[in-house]
């Protein structure tokens, strides 16, 4: 189907006849992706003040949930959030939602739509290696879901503060509601999944043939609800994680003061 | 009224160029309309394939300004007044003349794919939400548009290994449908290389009849290949248990 022609024919990076503005979309993606990159990196690195205990506050930031090194037993020689961040990183690698991104702002496979690719390149999608490495995603979601577990361990545990006497009180915090919000935009974007749109009953072709059909179906209808709105939970759940370990962080630095709602 | 500069794509498969055609336009106006008047007052033999002007014959399929797009469906006021609109041929296909492309390669494809196959001794009954998601594909209407755009065959010429969005819808379709006894997953990981497909969704971009192809098919195809040949829990589990479709 080579044998167009003239004008037809161009090939080659940016190579279209589109009048609009197709390059702004991967611009702020491209944007958008490398500043969470580069705070979220930094954040990790600095292996301080992600915990803030101020006024018996106990806010953990998000980047470094769960506490392994309680948990496990273990001490590592560099920050601890490496041990956590490559499910989150695997997950949001893998997602059906941000393969399109990045192929798109970082790959330029295609950068948009009918606009033409770099030239030489031999394609092979997901078919071979590295991108084959895609079709585990499901197994960054069984992990990603525990993470998210343990968030929710955490925002409800920013519910309760610690009097004078060590006694845990119930409170509101502006603190508290970002964990929540946060750990809210977590499960809504890990549980739009288009994996687990498949595995809890996408993969089967009769929904109505047996009563775990039927109750499969009705699950899969809840995950369709979220993954109709996939694109927006990735993006509102990606900057309220980086916001709440920027909220946090500025708290346990002294630099903020969290603003106690009820005490 | 108003005049509109048009840049229609004239040729054939040794060559062509954009040319420009003055058109006096009235509000309401489609692209299928104005290139209708350039044939009736400026280029009698200007080539364009159309039948229902009603977006559901796929026929008028053309890139407007560079979009893929059905020409019934595209106003003349989606664009600015003082922009000029070009009107070009699918870019994937090879052309025949004008904006007239030649699209039989997806006529090849479509037989390549086995046809429903109901079990033996069906009982022709079922339930609506049972073929909902395949009513969803039968809407399509064969424009092609999400075969041009796509990149695996628009800017790598891959036909020989790859079915597109459309035939993966179809494969969809034919695979959720509650009656059929056939597994086409192998199909889609081999000769349809489904693989290749990397979720970009310029596809979906371009429907329509707004189908949700990648969500709602290519997606959960791929899912299904996965579970066929990528996840090694499932692999281990069908071959201790012996399973199949």
């Amino acid at each position: 189907m080579s044998d167009s022609t003239a004008v037809l024919d161009r090939k080659g990076l940016g190579a279209t006849s589109r009048h609009d503005t197709w390059w702004l979309s991967p611009l702020l993606i491209f944007l958008g992706l490398v500043a969470f990159g580069i705070y979220s990196t930094w954040a990790a690195w600095q292996g301080k003040f992600y915990l803030d205990t101020v006024h018996g506050a106990d806010y953990l930031s998000p980047f470094y949930s769960p506490d392994v090194r309680s948990l496990l037993g273990i001490n590592v020689p560099f920050s601890y959030a490496f041990l956590i961040l490559w499910i989150p990183l695997g997950f949001r690698a893998t997602c059906y939602y941000y393969r399109k991104s990045y192929y798109r702002a970082f790959f330029l496979s295609p950068v948009a739509c009918a606009v033409g690719e770099p030239a030489g390149r031999k394609y092979k999608g997901e078919s071979a290696f590295p991108f084959i490495l895609q079709n585990i995603h499901r197994y960054f979601w069984y992990l990603a879901t525990i993470v998210v577990a343990f968030l929710w361990y955490d925002a409800i545990r920013a519910f309760f503060f610690a009097g004078k006497n060590g006694h845990l009180h119930f409170g509101v915090g502006v603190g508290t509601l970002i964990m929540l919000f946060n750990v809210i935009a977590l499960t809504g974007f890990s549980f739009g999944c288009n994996s687990l749109r498949h595995l809890v009953g996408g993969k089967l072709d009769c929904f109505s043939c047996s009563a775990t059909a039927r109750t499969r179906y009705k699950l899969w209808g809840g995950v369709t609800i979220l993954n109709l709105r996939h694109m927006e939970w990735a993006w509102v759940s990606l900057f309220s994680v980086g916001f709440t370990d920027l909220y946090i962080r500025l708290c346990a630095m002294g630099i903020w003061h969290d603003v106690r709602i009820i005490h | 009224m108003s005049t509109r500069l048009f840049k229609v794509w004239r040729g054939d498969k040794s060559g062509g160029q954009l040319v420009d055609y003055k058109v006096d336009v009235q509000e309401g106006m489609v692209v299928l309309d104005a290139i209708h008047q350039i044939q009736r007052e400026q280029a009698h033999d200007l080539a364009c394939r159309w039948n229902c002007k009603a977006a559901k014959c796929g026929s008028c399929s053309a890139e407007v300004n560079g979009k893929p797009a059905l020409m019934c469906k595209t106003r003349l006021d989606d664009f600015a007044e003082d922009h000029s609109i070009t009107v070009q041929p699918m870019k994937a296909f090879p052309i025949i003349r004008d904006l007239v492309t030649d699209v039989s390669w997806n006529y090849t494809v479509n037989k390549k794919i086995p046809p429903f196959t109901p079990k033996p001794d069906t009982t022709w009954l079922m339930q609506q939400r049972d073929v909902d998601r395949s009513q969803e594909f039968r809407k399509c209407i064969e424009c092609f548009l999400c075969q041009n755009v796509c990149h695996v065959l628009r800017e790598h010429d891959l036909e020989d290994n790859f079915f597109g969005p459309r035939f993966l819808v179809r494969v969809a379709s034919l695979e959720m449908h509650p009656l059929d006894s056939l597994d086409r997953t192998a199909l889609l990981k081999n000769e349809g290389g489904i693989g290749l497909c990397n979720i970009t969704k310029c596809c979906t971009e371009v429907c329509p009849e707004e189908i949700h192809i990648t969500d709602n098919a290519i997606i959960p195809m791929k899912e299904r290949v996965v579970d066929k040949y990528y996840d090694p829990i499932r692999i281990a589990l069908r071959v201790l248990t012996g399973g199949g479709k």
